[in-house]
């Protein structure tokens, strides 16, 4: 009962850390996106490609919650207990985040959606690095068992969550980027294409440096995982660093649909190789998934959860994501000039040319 | 320095986790009623315009959803708080009942996220889709909502009735019966009352809206039907909430005795109960002020035994074990205006009823509508007096005869913090979205100087059904 709590928990982290991540990226890039009038353009391939999606993606990281707090209560309250700072930051940078995004889009003065648009970039920053770091102190075993609160400060100001919190926004930037470039493809964004591309290959490389220096940092920081990474979770990592090499290379040879999967597994698989490489703590070296699991009821309610999303909430999901592409789910308010951005007009005008194949 | 550095670490983050919880219940549970009943209202609206080509409603059932699309955000990210918060100012409950307490939150969850699929569906299926798809599209956000908020109340509800679980000496949870935790005693009753409150408050609050412009003279059929459409749901919705709220107080008087007397105010047990209306029940257990009807509470709680019937008093209980005296004020108080003002919506929705039965027409009266205007307001105020007495009348236990609040709360100290900073992010956050709804709302007024947008392409063929 407990390994398939634990499969079905780490399930919700990696769909959070791939939607929630892309998400989360996109926001980033629009911090990056520079002044109003230089980042225009990115910001409208940005806002038209997460519009629909966002809220959707979000209960990803609800649902994570839910089966923590049912499966493994002990642990759910420790974690609480002891991350209740970056935990907090998180809650409000989410706050920010959700109201900046949606109020972005229904006020049309050039001041107020710079306002909400700064808000939503920079909590976009804020929340992925907050659950990076609460990543990072539970992989490096600082929270303990029993429901008791460990160091408030020390337990998510260290190297590895530092570490988690770096790749968990570079991930997210990775991801989103590649997402983009294909969406600017999309909608015949040419030089969008190539600005984002670029920063794709940045962000992978950055993220490939990144990981290297990782090591040593888990080595020394987190032994615990360090020794899973290197044993049980090996296939991962390596799975890991050659789609994260293979992404580089399409975006590259402009494979854009092969890029945006390729980083999709690799992302995937940094965050299961975590969960093997912990595996079968929930907290490392303090509480073991058997010594927290819930009575077999609650994982029966978890199952039948589960049966029900996969019947009722995928099919939902997909078509969204399906009408979405197809074109049926326009900006609100835009005018209709299929393949035409209109530059000068207030709202976000991107409207995509239906029927096209999304292959390029 | 250090000793503020030490006052501040002994701060009891108890009071502060505990006024953090309330204010941030409160303010979601505003915008829970809009995400649950602006749906329907909104289709009848949908259903209107392409059934009988009406373009009035359809461009009210467009707008509606623009600005469903701003509330439901709103609600979403408040909603995520809370989810924190369990863990944050909660651990110890958590960690203690979290496997049977947090059971009901998967199926919101499912609910919820189906809810964010459909809502993006709807509000931005408008251009592209054709009119009943897209208007079917909208059918699930009404299921959701009301799936979703059945499901949340499950769980507060088994904090009042806890059951579905085996504990073994230690106290410890060690068998979880699901099925048994969601269908607790007290859930039906209360997921109805909240269900039909949604459409009481979220259809009174959108009425208002368009009350005030009537009242400023905007009486084109455009106002009209934006009136019209969500104060006929409020106004059905209303009786059939008072006689839930009935059968629920019957529940209460049953099953939280020391509860009901804190409604009441009945110090000690006796028959021949008075019905107190506001008053006070001083330290020393007496009751001063208000007004009493000698009787009323005894013979409400049984018809049939009349005045004679029994009612368990405060005293029944050890002092430690109920609500404080200025806790069992406020229960009663709080009972009041819920009460009051459910009388006062009765009236309300009897007058607009009364006049629809015998002239076919609403109200003309400029009475009406001033007192149209304020029922929105007044009918948050119900929700929120009755979630007071609900919570308040509970203490001292988060979970009823169970667990103390004082043993589930967090140890951190930093609670106060928190709780100044969120109070800080909402008042911000409110007066931003009330900024952004009155945006919306002048844009669209000026678009009508120009032209109205159809909200479905001239192609589609939905504007042409006779
Ligand atoms: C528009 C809002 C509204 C109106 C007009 C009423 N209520 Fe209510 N009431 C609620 C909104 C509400 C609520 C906010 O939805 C509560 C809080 C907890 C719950 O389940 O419903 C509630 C709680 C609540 C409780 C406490 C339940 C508990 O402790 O668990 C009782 C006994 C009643 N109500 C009874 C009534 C009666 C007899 C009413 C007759 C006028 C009434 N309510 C009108
Ligand atoms: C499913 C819904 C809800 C859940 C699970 C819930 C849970 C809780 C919890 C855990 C506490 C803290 C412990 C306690 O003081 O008893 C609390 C307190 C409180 N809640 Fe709720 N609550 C819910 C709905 C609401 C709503 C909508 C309101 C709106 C007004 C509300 C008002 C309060 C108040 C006033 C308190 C403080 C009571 C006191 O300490 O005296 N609750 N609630
Ligand atoms: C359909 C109407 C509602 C909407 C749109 C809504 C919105 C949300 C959202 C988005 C969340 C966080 C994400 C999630 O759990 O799915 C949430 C959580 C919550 N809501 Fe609401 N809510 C609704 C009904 C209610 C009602 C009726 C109450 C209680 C009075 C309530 C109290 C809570 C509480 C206590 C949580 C935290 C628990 C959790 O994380 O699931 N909500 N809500």
């Amino acid at each position: 009962m407990s390994t398939i709590a634990a499969i079905i928990l780490f399930t919700t982290v990696i769909a959070y850390a791939v939607f929630g991540g892309a998400d989360f990226g996109a926001g980033f890039w629009d911090l990056m996106a520079g002044g109003t009038e230089r980042g225009d353009r990115p910001r409208r391939i940005i806002d038209h490609s997460i519009g629909p999606v966002w809220e959707a993606n979000h209960v990803w990281l609800i649902f994570c919650f839910v089966v923590l707090w049912t499966c493994f209560p002990e642990a759910y309250a420790s974690i609480t207990l002891t991350l209740f700072v970056p935990l907090t930051l998180a809650a409000v940078g989410i706050v920010l985040r959700g109201s900046g995004f949606a109020f972005r889009h229904a006020v049309f003065r050039t001041r107020d959606r710079r306002v909400f648009g700064a808000l939503f970039a920079t909590s976009s920053v804020l929340v992925p690095y907050c659950l990076g770091a609460v990543a990072g102190a539970i992989a490096s075993g600082r929270v303990p068992d029993g429901g008791r609160a460990g160091d408030p400060i020390g337990s998510w100001i260290n190297p590895t969550s530092i570490l988690g919190g770096v790749l968990a926004v570079g991930t997210g930037a990775f991801l989103a980027a590649t997402f983009l470039v294909w969406d600017a493809g999309r909608l015949d964004e040419a030089p969008m294409v190539e600005y984002f591309r670029r920063r794709a290959a940045g962000a992978a490389t950055a993220m490939g440096v990144l990981s290297l220096i990782g090591v040593f940092v888990l080595r020394e920081d987190a032994k615990y995982l360090f020794a899973g990474l290197t044993t049980r979770g090996l296939p991962l990592v390596i799975t890991a660093a050659v789609c994260g090499t293979a992404a580089l290379v399409l975006l590259h040879r402009q494979s854009h649909s092969g890029a945006r999967l390729t980083a999709v597994v690799a992302v995937a698989s940094i965050v299961l190789g975590w969960g093997v490489a912990q595996w079968d703590y929930i907290l490392p070296e303090s509480l073991t998934l058997e010594a927290a699991i819930a009575p077999d009821g609650t994982v029966i309610a978890v199952l039948v959860a589960v049966g029900l999303a996969t019947v009722f909430i995928l099919p939902a999901f997909a078509l969204l994501y399906r009408l979405d592409q197809r074109g049926f789910l326009p900006k609100e308010g835009a005018e209709d000039s299929p393949g035409e951005p209109r530059l000068d007009s207030p709202l976000p005008a991107i409207t995509k040319p239906i029927g096209r194949s999304s292959e390029h | 320095m250090r000793w503020l550095l030490a006052g501040i670490l002994a701060i009891d983050p108890v009071p502060w986790a505990r006024a953090q919880m309330a204010f941030t219940l409160a303010a979601h549970i505003i915008l829970v009623p809009l995400g649950v009943s602006w749906a329907l209202i909104m289709l009848i609206a949908n259903y209107r315009g392409v059934r009988h080509g009406d373009a009035d409603a359809l461009v009210l059932a467009q707008r509606w959803s623009k600005y469903l699309a701003v509330t439901f955000a709103v609600g979403a990210v408040t909603g995520t708080v809370l989810s924190f918060e369990f863990g944050l100012l909660w651990p110890r409950f958590m960690g203690q009942w979290g496997e049977a307490f947090g059971i009901p939150f998967l199926f919101e969850g499912l609910f919820f996220f189906a809810e964010a699929i459909f809502v993006s569906i709807y509000i931005f299926g408008w251009r592209r889709m054709k009119p009943w798809p897209h208007f079917f599209s909208g059918v699930p956000i009404v299921i959701c909502g009301i799936g979703g908020s059945a499901a949340v109340i499950a769980s507060n509800a088994w904090m009042n009735d806890p059951s579905g679980f085996t504990l073994d000496q230690a106290g410890q949870i060690i068998e979880v019966d699901p099925w048994g935790v969601i269908f607790n005693d007290a859930m039906p009753l209360m997921a109805a009352h909240m269900v039909v409150a949604a459409y009481v408050v979220g259809g009174f609050m959108i009425a208002s809206v368009y009350a005030v412009g009537m009242a400023r003279g905007r009486r084109d059929r455009y106002h009209r039907l934006g009136f019209l459409i969500p104060f006929t749901v409020a106004a059905i919705a209303v009786p059939i909430q008072i006689g839930v709220g009935d059968r629920l107080a019957g529940w209460v008087q049953e099953n939280q005795p020391v509860k009901f007397a804190a409604i009441a105010l009945v110090p000690e047990t006796a028959s021949d109960v008075p019905e107190t209306l506001f008053g006070r029940l001083q330290d020393d257990g007496t009751v001063s002020g208000g007004i009493a009807i000698p009787g009323m509470t005894s013979y409400m709680t049984n018809p049939s035994t009349g005045t004679a019937t029994v009612i368990q008093g405060l005293d029944t209980v050890p002092a430690g074990d109920r609500p404080t005296t200025s806790q069992v004020n406020i229960v009663h108080w709080s009972w009041d205006v819920m009460v009051g003002i459910g009388m006062l919506l009765l009236l309300l929705s009897l007058w607009y009823g009364a006049t629809w039965l015998f002239r076919r027409d609403m109200p003309q009266s400029r009475l009406f509508l001033l007192v149209a205007s304020a029922s929105g307001v007044l009918a948050v105020i119900a929700m929120e007096a009755g979630w007071v007495v609900s919570e308040v009348g509970r203490q001292p236990w988060i979970v009823y005869n169970l667990q103390r609040v004082d043993d589930a709360a967090t140890a951190n100290t930093g609670v106060w913090i928190t709780f100044i900073g969120i109070v800080v992010l909402y008042a911000a956050l409110a007066a931003t979205t009330i900024y952004v709804l009155r945006t919306m709302s002048i844009r669209f007024k000026r678009e009508d100087h120009h032209n109205q947008p159809v909200p479905y392409g001239p192609s589609d063929g939905g504007q042409s059904d006779p």
